[in-house]
């Protein structure tokens, strides 16, 4: 494994060195005044990234419960071909590295857009990034999201189902009334580790080059190379908003859960 | 979300009904697809790479095997901090757990590469070490990064299966006189294990699918060889296609292994 040997990093030999030195340039002051929001410092420039970041991991969020949603429904109710069909894609999509899958979907994407706006007469544009990011991720993401709304329907107790069918609901009425708010509580842990999974994979975008946290990170870390300093930084706001959504998620999933039996975690 | 990789099908219906008229179409139409796509695009730089692809794919094995043998050797003693150990042991790893899974693995990698790799050079004492020759190079910040991740989220996985073995299971090995590391090696550590298997297998291919990531620090996988062939002749889809192809194959036997791993477990728990 020898290959690509090369300094990063000019040597400053005449530096006196110990571990305290190590230790000072961990956390010196002198590379966190670049975090600082104003032009000298770069935070704002993260604070932007970071915005991007969160709008795309809304929206693929949103885009893949849309997809997961329907990918559900073809799986549990749909005929024999969009049964398969929805297997094919959620087998593909979770067997293939989200990488790859972005690079795949991003240049399709693109080409495919450029294409019909050149046939319908167009110019053909730069895609937007952010957009860009949210129409790949969500893909990526309703594959997941249809395993688990197909597994939330199926804990539903079938009797409910059964019943209002019964008395007549229409299919419509029946999601809207029935099936959706019963399959909640069981859906939200899944589609809660689907959002914080979302949220880290707007740092692949990165190698698309769409500027989100990670990509303004490294930006701005190869400008000033406090490349310590910058990862840090862009740690501590990606494990931020993880702890932030975690108490967002505990409340949300006790009010789904309101009226049912607690979860006996831990009593074992 | 990952043990539904392993879609549960009954033994017995399976035969009979798989292959349907309408199965037979679509895969007709697949194979046309593949057949087409075999014809039409371009393939013509296959041959001359080759050996650096056969090479590539053996490094993602390579990495995907030494870093989840690695990771669940450091994941054990983490999940069994949490589930068992004292608050200044479950403490440390649990903010562990909590910050890998919390952050980017690419950022993770990046703050190991770029971050520590900038610092190192700082200081005459690194550089005079036996270590420097092995720090000047990529992998081992890859197969660091790969590691402490797979550790970090199967620290919480063991966990869970840790504090999943039944209390009398533990009870009644303590009476019949075993030690503590005993009954840790005998009957604790094997049964969490079976617990964890199904999360594991899921887990082990989302650490293959976090391989790729190493071709962003230098790191010649097949996913960098791919890369490579992309920017040499401009070729977009086909290098991409092979790749996606590549990942499948792999995923497939990392399933299929796991399965006759769980097979050969003789499955009682009371």
């Amino acid at each position: 494994m020898g290959e690509n040997v090369h300094v990063r990093f000019p040597s400053q030999s005449g530096r006196k060195s110990n571990l305290t030195d190590l230790i000072a340039s961990v956390v010196g002051d002198s590379t966190l005044s670049l975090l600082a929001l104003h032009p000298p410092g770069r935070g704002a420039f993260l604070l932007a990234g970071f915005l991007n970041s969160v709008m795309i991991a809304v929206g693929a969020t949103v885009l893949g419960l849309a997809i997961g949603i329907c990918g559900a429904w073809c799986k549990l109710y749909g005929g024999a071909v969009a049964r398969d069909l929805a297997a094919v894609y959620t087998t593909i999509v979770r067997a293939v590295p989200e990488l790859v899958l972005i690079l795949l979907l991003y240049f399709v994407g693109t080409d495919l857009l450029n294409r019909a706006l050149v046939g319908l007469g167009y110019q053909p544009t730069d895609v937007n990034g952010v957009a860009a990011g949210i129409f790949v991720l969500g893909v990526v993401q309703g594959a997941y999201s249809t395993e688990v709304l197909r597994g939330a329907i199926l804990a539903i107790p079938q009797g409910q189902i059964e019943a209002a069918r019964a008395y007549g609901m229409s299919p419509r009425l029946l999601m809207r009334r029935i099936t959706l708010p019963a399959m909640l509580p069981f859906a939200i842990p899944g589609l809660a580790n689907l959002w914080l999974i979302a949220t880290k994979d707007t740092a692949l975008l990165a190698i698309v080059g769409v500027n989100e946290l990670t990509q303004v990170t490294r930006t701005a870390a190869g400008a000033t190379k406090a490349y310590f300093t910058f990862f840090m930084a862009a740690g501590a706001i990606y494990l931020a908003l993880t702890l932030f959504s975690n108490t967002i998620i505990g409340r949300i999933e006790r009010w789904a859960r309101r009226g049912m039996p607690p979860v006996a975690e831990g009593a074992r | 979300m990952t043990d539904a990789l392993m879609n549960v099908t009954p033994p017995g219906r399976r035969r009979t009904n798989w292959l349907k008229p309408h199965r037979i179409v679509l895969i007709a139409i697949a194979l046309a697809i593949v057949l087409g796509s075999a014809f039409f695009l371009r393939w013509d730089w296959l041959p001359q790479y080759l050996p650096l692809a056969i090479q590539g794919i053996w490094r993602t094995i390579w990495l995907l095997v030494v870093t989840s043998a690695l990771g669940i050797l450091l994941a054990v003693p983490l999940g069994l901090a949490q589930a068992a150990g004292p608050a200044w042991l479950s403490a440390p790893a649990k903010t562990f757990c909590t910050i890998i899974r919390g952050t980017p693995l690419l950022l993770q990698l990046w703050l190991l590469y770029y971050g520590l790799g900038s610092l190192f050079p700082q200081f005459p004492w690194i550089r005079e070490s036996w270590a420097w020759p092995y720090l000047r190079q990529a992998w081992p910040y890859g197969v660091l990064s790969l590691t402490l991740s797979y550790a970090g989220y199967e620290g919480e996985v063991m966990r869970g299966a840790f504090a999943g073995v039944p209390h009398g299971q533990l009870e009644t090995a303590r009476a019949f006189g075993m030690s503590r590391f005993t009954i840790f090696r005998r009957i604790w550590l094997p049964q969490a294990l079976h617990r964890a298997l199904p999360t594991l297998a899921g887990e082990t291919v989302l650490q293959l699918k976090a391989t790729p990531l190493v071709a962003t620090i230098t790191m010649v996988d097949i996913y960098a060889v791919a890369s490579r062939v992309r920017q040499d002749l401009f070729v977009t889809y086909e290098p991409l296609l092979l790749l996606a192809a590549v990942y499948m194959a792999i995923t497939g036997v990392i399933v299929f292994l796991f399965r006759r791993l769980e097979a050969r477990i003789p499955t009682r728990i009371g």
